[in-house]
């Protein structure tokens, strides 16, 4: 990255940058003492009635307080899971179906006499799927998922686990994304690799899912990963809008009953469970980057992402994978 | 159907809401993540790290939490953000010169999550510009300024747009969130005024809201791919 910007240093610009940092930790230092420790301090937040509970295994709420962040972290991982495996699903069917339709507009129908209805067929098929994708991607998740939530136990569509709501919701936004993602891996194949596939006799459905479909998979891997982190934040999305105990909804309760105990944790809290989204979701970008630098190892050259991924990985939930 | 005929106002104010806050926002996140990205291409070491950090921390945690944190820690810190109550700001965005702090709140949250994004953007933008354009510009004679100024900064503008858009755009939907934290002038809060509290069927109500989201980022993202298309057509040239 600085490449474009700097030459490499000579000893004149090492000892200045040397010299430069000496300067700047302290000033660094300060700055945090000053906005960010003393502000806290003075609010009496490093108190340790306040982080008793999340790091002193003798106080009293210690155990009760991680137990229910490993039940809150186990329905995360059940929620994100879920929504992953049925969005992966979803979305490839949407990319392959997209795909066939989009050949399918230059066929004629001969010989058949409802040849006009087929190509009719065709175009209201891509009509239909074009706005699904564009109105699913364009509306907010949280909209979504309300959506769900409220709509979906009047058309008689309900369930006792809140857990399939936040599941549905999520792989209505997600399935699309990602089959947007697969759909713009597989038009920047190289053009040859469908061509065979045709002069070896297949059709564009079996040349879409046997040869570009698994290739399309493999490119677009770093970019499927940040979505991945993408659905694995916005689960938290759940714990507020309807009340799924997921490891944030969890922190949420537990601030609220500590305040039934007249201790104002929020603060520790919900800095804490911010720590291990950080962790986690690092560690599944940093497998993203390490995946991309594989892929490129092996002779596979990384296409872009599509606009639509880089709205998808600054959305709610938002974050991940470092490959801009 | 009659909420449209009775409840027109209500979304109205929702829609504007909404539009008040992205704005604000949008223009926060600019300012917040061109510092931030300055500070991740900076030539000292320690000060990109403050910026990697920054960016680090906001692009793994869910905007969840941060509104949450919002929420709660500047109460806690005595601040109810009265610093955004810019006098003649507050005329024309209503909702920021209120008593309660909340849209405030979930405008902060939103500008300090999208600058992360912003950085991004741009630093993607500046990685983009073919090294041999600076190299061409510093063999010329030209310092780090002039550099900066009129070779590389021109060009990775261009190739900033596109993902700053995207993140535009995401950033109008996650403001949807901040009605969990019961800010009522947004285009989400209109659902839980009429739905949860006035009893409203709920799908004429979300037809509505979706429709307004729509009408938001379907041209943002047809605009942006007009601008990537006629990129690309610029570089196949």
């Amino acid at each position: 990255m600085s490449s474009v910007l700097y030459d490499s240093p000579g000893p004149r610009t090492k000892a200045m940058t040397i010299i430069g940092s000496v300067v700047a930790v302290p000033l660094i230092g300060l700055a945090v003492y000053l906005w960010i420790y003393r502000p806290l301090a003075d609010a009496g937040q490093f108190k340790g009635e306040l982080w008793g509970p999340i790091v002193d295994p003798n106080n009293q709420y210690f155990s009760l307080v991680w137990e229910r962040w490993g039940d809150g972290w186990l329905n995360t991982l059940k929620a994100a899971v879920l929504s992953i495996i049925a969005s992966l699903l979803l979305g490839s069917l949407i990319a392959l179906v997209r795909r066939e339709l989009r050949e399918l507009r230059h066929r004629r129908f001969p010989g058949s006499p409802f040849g006009g209805f087929g190509r009719f067929g065709v175009l209201v098929g891509r009509g239909l799927t074009r706005a699904w994708v564009e109105i699913a991607r364009g509306t907010p998740v949280v909209t979504t998922l309300y959506f769900v939530f409220l709509v979906l136990p009047i058309w008689g569509i309900d369930f006792d686990d809140r857990m399939w709501f936040l599941v549905i919701g999520l792989t209505i936004y997600n399935s699309v994304v990602i089959g947007e993602i697969i759909r713009s891996g597989m038009d920047g194949l190289p053009q040859g690799q469908d061509e065979a596939a045709r002069a070896v006799g297949l059709s564009t459905w079996q040349s879409s899912r046997i040869v570009m479909f698994p290739q399309a998979f493999r490119v677009m891997l770093p970019a499927l990963i940040s979505q991945v982190v993408v659905i694995l934040k916005d689960t938290s999305l759940g714990g507020v809008i309807i009340s799924y105990e997921e490891a944030l909804g969890v922190t949420k309760q537990m601030v609220e009953a500590f305040r039934g105990e007249h201790l104002a944790i929020g603060i520790p809290m919900y800095f804490s469970i911010g720590v291990i989204y950080i962790v986690v979701n690092y560690a599944l970008s940093k497998l993203a980057a390490y995946l991309q630098k594989r892929l490129s190892r092996r002779g596979f050259k990384p296409i872009d992402k599509p606009a639509t991924a880089l709205v998808a990985e600054a959305s709610a939930g938002a974050g991940g994978a470092g490959s801009l | 159907m009659e909420v449209f005929s009775e409840k027109l106002g209500v979304f109205w104010d929702g829609y504007l809401g909404t539009l008040q806050m992205s704005l604000l926002a949008a223009i926060g996140a600019l300012i917040l993540g061109g510092v931030v990205a300055v500070l991740r291409i900076a030539p000292l070491p320690p000060l990109r790290g403050v910026g990697t950090a920054y960016v680090t921390i906001f692009r793994n945690v869910p905007l969840t939490v941060v509104m949450f944190f919002t929420a709660f820690a500047l109460p806690l810190l005595g601040s109810n953000a009265g610093f955004l109550k810019i006098p003649g700001l507050t005329s024309v965005i209503k909702p920021l010169g209120t008593d309660l702090p909340f849209f405030r709140f979930a405008t902060i949250a939103l500008t300090v999550y999208t600058a992360a994004f912003v950085c991004e953007a741009l630093r993607s933008g500046i990685g983009a510009v073919p090294p041999g354009q600076a190299e061409a510009a510093r063999s010329l004679g030209l310092t780090f300024g002039q550099n900066l100024r009129h070779i590389v900064l021109p060009q990775a503008w261009k190739y900033a747009v596109v993902p700053l858009g995207s993140v535009i755009i995401a950033m109008i939907k996650n403001s949807a969130l901040a009605a969990a934290f019961g800010v009522i002038v947004t285009l989400m809060g209109v659902v839980d005024e009429l739905v949860s509290q006035e009893y409203y069927d709920a799908l004429p109500v979300f037809l509505g809201v979706v429709v307004g989201y729509l009408t938001m980022t379907i041209p943002l993202g047809l605009a942006l791919d007009a601008v990537e298309r006629s990129q690309k057509k610029a570089v196949r040239r």
